[in-house]
């Protein structure tokens, strides 16, 4: 059992807790940078698919996470993030260093405009608005077939930045580079919004609207700008995975991406960065192991490849379920129990992390 | 006579967004939760009717399978809520949207497995009758889809307002802990809500099936069903017919006089409309909350 001893109030909201977790993040990152030395073209390209999924979880966590509210439709935002940074460079001739981050910038704008009509209602009503948003663009992006290619889709240019080539199949270890450095930005900016006073307002519409309200928190003003964050990071996911995808079209962000991603952050655990990486590991490399698993099982029985439709969507399903019912705050809250269990040794309680149920109320007085 | 023809047959598609959009509601109304998955319940219910009824399966008498059906729904109904969705009891209504949306996977999965993914319609004695109105010829199958879902929607709405369970199913939506206090039994009356909206559903599906072809994914049904619901007011019965009859109605008139493409996009645009100009729909069930 380590004891921190806080000598400043720097302590209580510094990067890390003590040296020793900083040494271990400082590792984990240099890993990190060194991986495309150890992976296969393949296998680094699966890191680099892991790594965009965990941005975007991030951006949906912040809104999921961090405020409470529940979005059905972040795909729509990936490919509001995605087109804009094609089309801004092909249309435009914008640089990938310009469009990139306007691409964020105009998925953010998109999300405030949305949230604005729906902020002011309960919850579950922007989780219904945006699972609309999600079923319209895809319809959208044929209507506007001039702009967006239709159903033919758009093709992705080669990333220059400053004269350096990036291409996801030329140079994938430049690209997974590439992806990284935004990961690590993300993280960083995640990290610096938690410990602002805004980011304390997200927790305190999170946890309790009323008494938010009461401390002055502007509910609306904040669920609006929460979502607006967490769209422009999510934009910025989409941009990555149009590059990463090559050729993308009004198909490749449906509905089903959408329900997914919020899925992963409920696997990877509610409220913490470490859960939207932890929930990306899941649905990167989910597909792979069900092909895995399914070579292993013919191979069993002697007959050819097995093909059965959605049921990778049902084995994702059943392990939400599993999650949603025994371990609510997913593998990262299993993870700190598992901590604390050997950090207390022998002191750890059954009831720690006990959450307290609440009853509800309607909102309805009819 | 054109138009006459277009508004019947938006009518019978609006009734089965309809009964599903009264499944939410009857769950939202006593439970306060929304169940996502109600469109696969609709296509469960369906296709167990379609398994007992249709000769490649069971060959059982119409008049047979659909009760059955309809029972099975809502013992389905009722055995997931006390297996599953009572151990949610107070975690967050988005724990419940979440969880409702990967049984809806698992669902359609399973039908998929059983009942394979090509469209089959219902061998049902409705399908491809002709009822004359005058001068006015109508299928069989659009005027029971109608008179069913009347039927259905006054029915639950005197039961919710009249009867003593279902005042007591208000008011153990009202707050929970209060009517626990006042002697409901909170959790007996969550698994009976389940169990109609179960039951709602395997009626939904089964008109729907008699009327057209279903397939697994024919629940992602339910998310137009959602829009009915805001649009006519969430938690209003009738508004959920209303709504039903709205979005039914919005798509068929906006194909014939606008263009196909946007014959889809229109319930969300009208959605979004709602949100923004009468945000509690249009049967509005919500007050402002005092602190």
């Amino acid at each position: 059992m380590r004891i921190v001893f806080k000598t400043s109030y720097d302590a209580d909201i510094n990067y890390f807790r003590h040296g020793v977790q900083a040494a271990w993040y400082l590792l984990l990152a240099a890993l990190a940078i060194l991986l495309p030395l150890f992976f296969d073209t393949f296998w680094l390209g699966e890191m680099t698919n892991l790594l965009i999924w965990a941005i975007a979880g991030m951006g949906l966590m912040i809104l999921v996470g961090q405020t409470g509210q529940a979005s059905l439709g972040h795909a729509a935002f990936l490919a509001v993030g995605c087109y804009a940074n094609v089309l801004l460079q092909e249309r435009l001739g914008l640089p990938f260093i310009l469009s990139f981050p306007l691409a964020g910038v105009i998925a953010g704008l998109a999300g405030v405009l949305i949230a604005i009509p729906t902020t002011k209602l309960h919850g579950i009503y922007l989780a219904i608005g945006t699972l609309a948003i999600s079923i319209l663009t895809d319809d959208l992006i044929v209507i506007a077939e001039p702009l967006t290619n239709g159903v033919v889709g758009l093709f992705a240019p080669t990333i220059s930045i400053f004269g350096l080539e990036i291409d996801r199949y030329g140079n994938p270890e430049r690209f997974y580079w590439l992806v990284l450095i935004v990961t690590i930005l993300v993280v960083l900016a995640y990290r610096n919004l938690l410990r602002s006073p805004l980011g304390r307002s997200f927790a305190a519409v999170r946890d309790s609207e009323v008494s938010a309200q009461a401390m002055g928190v502007n509910i609306a003003r904040t669920k609006a700008v929460s979502f607006g964050i967490s769209t422009a990071i999510t934009g910025l996911a989409g941009a990555l995975m149009g590059h990463f995808a090559g050729i993308f079209n009004n198909e490749t962000f449906n509905i089903i991406i959408s329900i997914q991603l919020l899925m992963m952050i409920v696997i990877g655990g509610l409220g913490s960065i470490h859960g939207a990486f932890f929930g990306a590991v899941v649905v990167a490399l989910m597909p792979q192991a069900i092909a895995m698993g399914r070579d292993f099982v013919a191979g069993l029985i002697g007959s050819g490849s097995i093909a059965i439709p959605g049921l990778e969507a049902a084995i994702f399903g059943a392990i939400l379920i599993g999650f949603i019912l025994f371990e609510p705050m997913g593998i990262y809250g299993r993870w700190v129990k598992i901590r604390t269990y050997f950090e207390l040794f022998p002191f750890y309680r059954r009831d720690m992390f006990r959450r307290q149920k609440s009853y509800l109320k309607t909102e309805r007085m009819r | 006579m054109d138009v006459l023809q277009l508004v019947v047959s938006g009518l019978a598609n609006g009734c089965v967004y309809g009964l599903i959009a009264l499944g939410f509601v009857l769950i939202y109304k006593a439970t306060e939760a929304v169940n996502f998955a109600q469109g696969d319940f609709m296509m469960l219910g369906a296709f167990i009717a379609l398994g007992l009824t249709n000769q490649e399966f069971l060959g059982w008498p119409f008049w047979l399978s659909v009760p059955i059906a309809i029972v099975v729904m809502g013992a389905f109904g009722y055995l997931l809520d006390l297996f599953v969705l009572r151990r949610m009891f107070g975690q967050s209504q988005i724990a419940i949207v979440i969880l409702t949306i990967a049984l809806g996977f698992v669902l359609r999965f399973f039908a998929g497995l059983i009942w394979g993914h090509e469209p089959i319609s219902l061998e049902s004695p409705i399908a491809g009758k002709d009822v004359r109105f005058g001068g006015l010829v109508l299928g069989l199958d659009e005027v029971m889809i109608i008179a069913v879902t009347l039927i259905l929607t006054v029915a639950l709405y005197f039961y919710f307002n009249r009867t003593k369970l279902g005042v007591a199913m208000q008011a153990a939506s009202q707050n929970q802990l209060a009517a626990y206090y006042m002697g409901i039994p909170v959790m007996r009356v969550h698994s009976l809500i389940w169990a109609l909206a179960g039951a709602v559903a395997a009626i939904a599906g089964i008109l729907f099936a008699s009327k057209g072809s279903i397939d697994p994914s024919i629940g992602l049904l339910g998310i137009k069903a959602f829009a009915a619901a805001v649009i006519g007011g969430f938690g209003s019965l009738p508004g959920a017919l209303l709504g039903g009859l709205i979005v039914g109605l919005i798509e068929p008139f906006s194909s014939y006089y606008i263009a196909a493409g946007y014959s889809q996009i229109m319930p969300y645009l009208l959605l979004f409309l709602i949100l923004i100009f009468r945000p509690h729909g249009i049967l509005a069930q919500v007050h402002r909350k005092k602190v």
